[in-house]
């Protein structure tokens, strides 16, 4: 598979790439990790005439602790983001969700930054930013704004980031000592989830004091699954009431169908994922 | 002449777990593929398709695309005329079958997504294919024949020339064939004193997805014009190319070099072969093309595809009395090199390993706008196998019988061997007992079943399902008499040469073609036993027609069975032409030299000379014996005197989360008995591999084409072929009944574990959740489709309705648009 003729540059710093971007105008694409953009290319569903790779931009690579949230750049390999401790220990939904996109070979070449401005409706990590209040980051040529994570996705395959703009890092609030989980149901190991759903909690005394729920795959961008965090809060983390507030995690959703799953059966599947992830978020 | 006090090798190598000997250049890829070739002045092609199911080509504009940078060529079907040949059916299963003309590239219709329009030929192959892409066609979209049962009713023509889509109908009645009684008779009395079983399943369409993409290279400039091709028949090919395009045969040159996988895929004579081949020829260049991967899958033969109506009788006892097989089975477009007989060697199997009184096979192959579909691992023995295991295990359930019980109760006894079969067939060996006594104590049937039982009494949300299939097969393709009566388009022999080097080294040339199943391992451990030379010293040569000249390459499982039976015999020539030479050296009579372990011996002496040693002094041949000729060199032609019948016990348990529909693999267990092993780990890697390809079709993979005819299952994002990563560990176990039909006494054993996996799987999860008034889950068992099951008795929902790729055109631009 060979993509159409294209011509490719790869600055160093930010400013560089977004004058890039400028140039190129409607012509202008940009490449993070290439996992999403390259297959697109090579089936030529897609032909820009120029690509800006961001891989040679050491600034937008790590992980860092900045006081109440952790900031992880967005050139951030899926496999760094999975062995970092800042993550586990302060985001611990998008370690488990990180745990199980993809294979090794694609999270070391995928990058965190360009799956979420990928927007993926089943990629799997818009749950766990929605579900983590995350802010991103975009820079453009007049500076940088932040965009809440509810602003973030906008539709299938698109967000907030204007032409001629780049996603430069995302900030995840911590939430240290909440339990979380991310329960991913596909048929085979490597696959984009059928359903997901992402939960993080806070359990006081046995009871769950605050809870936040993402849903991966059930409409044109990442959910929050509202009424089951309100239904869930003030309940005993119990299977028995879990279960009576997941009941309501397909409701205002419109999930796709196809070939591993119509409408229904993913709108059944997110209220039985829900209530596993719950627990298991609980009891961790 | 010396006094050989070598060592004889004491261990054999027939039975030793070899490291296959070609793995590190396969696996490192520093070895010569197809499309790693490279010839001087070689150009690039890049093929046009049709995007369209049945559409009339009204134009096509190459102006453009010839414009292109380093475009050499653009060549469409009515640019190559008569002289590209045309893609062969082999085997027309009966003397009226209808089959369309299937021109490479045709000028006026193309009858499925994926046919190839037009060539566009370059310097480079990014050049070929960025000028393909300004190729103009313009289509008129003609109605397609889709569906398999709505094409076989002729509403929708797939070639409106032929006036229907049903190509053939074979038949295979017992009753008329003396084999058996008459199967309406046993159906009706059962009617009234004994049970009647009625399912139809559907057999989905399956792609072979080698890891190896098809490629093709055509040098012209010698005087053999050579193709070189990665397939698995260079020897049919050759012949085809010479009975098709009007070049004398000894003017071809066919060569398979390493070959990544087929799958039966691979054993096809392809529009891509054949139009590379007339590009070549007419340009006076080297042309190659590769395919690429969404080509393959769109492009290269399916496999499958079949609607099973199936019947079956017994008495209140559970003792089969009749079993009648009507199949539907799908062509695709075409009819391919084999294609109608694939679904035809099933008639064959639908009895398997049982005694079955009356017996009645029709198959009705029909002709659709989709891709064509021809072998596929198994090729139709794993589509009877299904039917057969799927059919016993609803029987036991209707009886209320444990279904290994009933499978006891109708199998062919170990004692009663030699046994024909309703079907025909002599099986020559075989002890279902043994495989099966073995298969459920490695298992643990009864422990298993206690649990099932447990799980079900306390209404646990995770229920067990305990699936079975003792399954056997025929293999070893074939002997041509059989061939010949079911009008095949060729034998079924295999040949070998073995050549002793002066020195000391030996070459071995096979007419099978490997493509990854470790041929040069196995047959340097044949060799270095029959003539006791070092394992290390034989090489292996094979898929070039200008070394070995003739072949009848690799598919059915026959390599071994086959093809190893020729090495032996070409081997022990060897030994006898060098036995007169030895005497001769040794000063003995011929009567008293015997051979053992490489040597020549000659009885009750110490003297003895080496067979190495025999061929340099044949080298030489400075002191042979009067009238005897200087080589030891030995070829050997073998026609198979029967199939090959491997058979086992497969045991297979599933969890299935009924919240869900999840599906989780909790043991598999398969005892094979496959005769005599030559390499055990050879063995073990077929068998694993065959497993999970069956496993595959239960659970994963299905090919899928929309309302419009495209194929939706387009990419490996929704073509699901599984990895390491969601297979367990299998247990596999062999019991052995050797064959009587060769020296080895081996059995084939490179498609078994596809042939008995499939119904195992799908046995166990309709067992796991029959309680809930299941009898059927169709394939693949998705977790969708069993949840429905479970809930809604829809286990057999289709899934086209909701067919959506991953990869779509339009959510694919979008995406890109929106994202920056
Ligand atoms: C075999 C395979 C399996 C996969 N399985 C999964 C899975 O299970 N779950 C899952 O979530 N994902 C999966 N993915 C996708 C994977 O996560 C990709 O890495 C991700 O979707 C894209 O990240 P990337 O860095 O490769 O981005 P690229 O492919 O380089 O870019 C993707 C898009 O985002 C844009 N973009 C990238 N970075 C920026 C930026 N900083 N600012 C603005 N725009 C930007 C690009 O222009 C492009 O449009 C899989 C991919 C493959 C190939």
């Amino acid at each position: 598979m060979i993509p159409a003729q294209f011509d490719y540059v790869a600055p160093s710093t930010v400013e560089e790439a977004l004058a890039a971007l400028a140039e190129a105008g409607d012509e202008g694409k940009i490449i993070a990790g290439g996992q999403s953009l390259l297959p697109v290319l090579r089936m030529r569903l897609n032909a820009p005439e120029k690509v800006i790779d961001l891989g040679r931009i050491d600034a937008l690579r790590g992980v860092r602790d900045d006081g109440d949230a952790i900031v992880i750049g967005a050139m951030t390999s899926h496999a760094d983001v999975l062995s970092n401790a800042l993550v586990r220990d302060n985001a611990f939904v998008i370690t488990k969700a990180v745990e199980q996109l993809a294979d090794p070979q694609v999270r070391h070449r995928g990058t965190f930054g360009g799956a979420l401005a990928h927007a993926d409706p089943a990629g799997d990590l818009g749950a766990p930013a929605l579900a983590l209040d995350a802010e991103f980051v975009i820079a453009g040529q007049g500076g940088s704004r932040t965009v809440a994570a509810d602003d973030f996705f906008v539709d299938l395959f698109t967000t907030a980031i204007e032409d001629g703009e780049i996603l430069t890092e995302v900030r995840i609030p911590k939430r240290a000592g909440w339990g979380a989980h991310y329960e991913k149901f596909v048929r085979v190991a490597h696959q984009w989830p059928i359903v997901a759903v992402a939960a993080a909690v806070k359990v006081d005394g046995g009871t769950i004091s605050e809870a936040r729920v993402g849903l991966t795959n059930m409409g044109s961008t990442p959910l929050r699954a509202r009424s089951v965090e309100q239904a869930l809060v003030g309940r005993p983390a119990t299977d028995e009431a879990v279960r009576a507030a997941a009941a309501s995690a397909g409701e205002g959703t419109n999930p796709p169908s196809d070939l591993n799953g119509d409408a229904d059966y993913r709108k059944h599947l997110a209220t039985v994922l829900t209530r596993r992830a719950v627990l298991a978020a609980a009891g961790g | 002449m010396t006094v050989t006090e070598d060592a004889p090798a004491a261990t054999k190598e027939v039975g030793k777990d070899r490291r296959r000997k070609e793995d590190q250049r396969l696996i490192t890829g520093r070895t010569k593929w197809t499309d790693n070739i490279q010839l001087t002045g070689m150009l690039h092609a890049a093929m046009v398709r049709s995007p369209f199911a049945h559409a009339r080509i009204t134009s096509i504009d190459t102006s453009e695309a010839k414009a292109a940078p380093n475009v050499v060529a653009v060549l469409t079907g009515a640019d190559l005329g008569e002289g590209q040949g045309v893609c062969i059916n082999a085997w027309p299963i009966t003397p009226d079958q209808k089959a369309p003309n299937h021109l490479p590239m045709p000028s006026d219709r193309v009858a499925f997504a994926g046919e190839i329009v037009a060539v566009v030929i370059a310097r480079s192959a990014a050049e070929a294919r960025d000028a393909a892409e300004l190729v103009d066609v313009d289509y008129d979209e003609l109605p397609a024949a889709l569906d398999l049962r709505e094409a076989a009713e002729d509403k929708v023509l797939a070639h409106p020339d032929l006036g229907t889509n049903k190509s053939a109908l074979w038949v295979f009645d017992s009753g008329q064939a003396g084999t058996g009684g008459d199967v309406e008779e046993a159906i009706t009395k059962a009617r009234s004193d004994g049970i009647v079983i009625e399912r139809e399943f559907r057999q989905q369409r399956l792609i072979p997805a080698f890891m190896e993409p098809r490629s093709v290279v055509v040098d012209p400039t010698g005087e053999q014009v050579t193709m070189w091709s990665a397939t698995q028949i260079p020897h049919i090919l050759r012949f085809a190319l010479a009975a098709t395009t009007g070049v004398p045969e000894s003017k071809i040159r066919v060569i398979a070099p390493d070959v990544g996988g087929g799958f039966g895929g691979k054993l096809q004579t392809t529009p891509e072969e054949w139009i590379i081949w007339a590009v070549a020829r007419r340009l006076g260049k080297p042309v190659k093309y590769t395919e690429t991967r969404s080509e393959s899958l769109m492009s290269g033969h399916h496999g499958r595809d079949q609607w099973q109506k199936l019947t079956m009788a017994a008495t209140k006892d559970g003792t089969l009395t009749g079993f009648k097989v009507e199949l539907l089975a799908d062509l695709g477009a075409y009819v391919a090199i084999v294609g109608g007989g694939v679904p035809v060697l099933g008639a064959f199997m639908f009895n398997a390993i049982y005694k079955i009184p009356a017996y009645h096979f029709a198959c009705q192959t029909v002709l659709t706008n989709k891709t064509w579909t021809d072998a596929y691992r198994g090729a139709g023995r794993p589509e009877a196998t299904f039917g057969v295991e799927r059919m016993m295990d609803e029987l036991a359930a209707e009886l209320g019988m444990d279904p290994l019980e009933l499978r006891e109760k109708n199998w062919i006894k170990h004692e009663e061997f030699p046994f024909t079969t309703v079907a025909g067939l002599e099986y020559d060996s075989g002890n279902y007992e043994a495989a099966t006594d073995k298969a459920k104590e490695i298992f643990g049937y009864d422990e298993l079943r206690a649990e099932q039982q447990r799980r079900r009494d306390s209404n646990d949300p995770v229920q067990l399902g305990i699936g079975i299939s003792t399954f056997t097969e025929m293999c070893g393709l074939a002997p041509s008499r059989v061939l010949g009566s079911l009008d095949y388009g060729a034998g079924g022999w295999e040949h070998a040469s073995v050549r002793m080097l002066a020195t000391g080294t030996v070459e071995v040339v096979t007419g099978a073609s490997p493509h990854g199943q470790g041929h040069e391992t196995a047959w340097s451990q044949i060799v270095a036993d029959r003539l006791g030379v070092p394992f290390e010293n034989v090489e292996v040569l094979h898929g070039d027609t200008q070394i070995s000249h003739r072949g009848l390459d690799t598919y059915g499982s026959r390599s071994l069975v086959v093809g190893g039976e020729a090495l032996i015999k070409a081997a022990d020539k060897v030994v006898e032409k060098a036995r007169p030479i030895a005497a001769h050296l040794l000063e003995a009579s011929v009567d008293d030299l015997e051979f053992k372990d490489g040597t020549f011996n000659v009885k009750g002496t110490d003297k003895g000379m080496g067979i190495t040693e025999v061929a340099l002094a044949t080298f030489a041949a400075h002191n042979l014996p009067d009238g005897v000729e200087p080589s030891l060199d030995s070829d050997a032609t073998y026609d198979p005197v029967n199939f090959s019948f491997p058979h086992g016990t497969h045991l297979c348990a599933v969890e299935i989360d009924t919240e869900t529909g999840g599906l989780k693999m909790r043991k598999y267990t398969c005892v094979d008995d496959i005769g005599n092993i030559v390499n055990p780990l050879i063995v073990a890697g077929q068998v694993h591999g065959g497993l999970v390809q069956g496993i595959a079709q239960a659970l994963w993979e299905e090919a899928v084409h929309d309302d419009a005819g495209t194929l939706v299952s387009a990419s490996f994002v929704d073509y699901l072929v599984p990895t390491a990563a969601d297979t367990i560990s299998f247990d596999v176990a062999h019991t052995t009944s050797p064959s009587l039909t060769n020296t080895l006494g081996t059995k084939g054993v490179g498609e078994a574990g596809t042939i008995a996996s499939t119904p195992a799987v799908v046995n166990a999860v309709v067992d796991a959740i029959r309680h809930f008034g299941v009898t059927d889950v169709r394939m693949p068992c998705t977790p969708e489709r069993i949840y429905k099951a479970i809930h809604a008795r829809d286990g057999g929902a289709p899934t086209e309705g909701a067919a959506a790729a991953h990869f779509d055109a339009q959510d694919t631009a979008d995406r890109t648009d929106g994202a920056s």
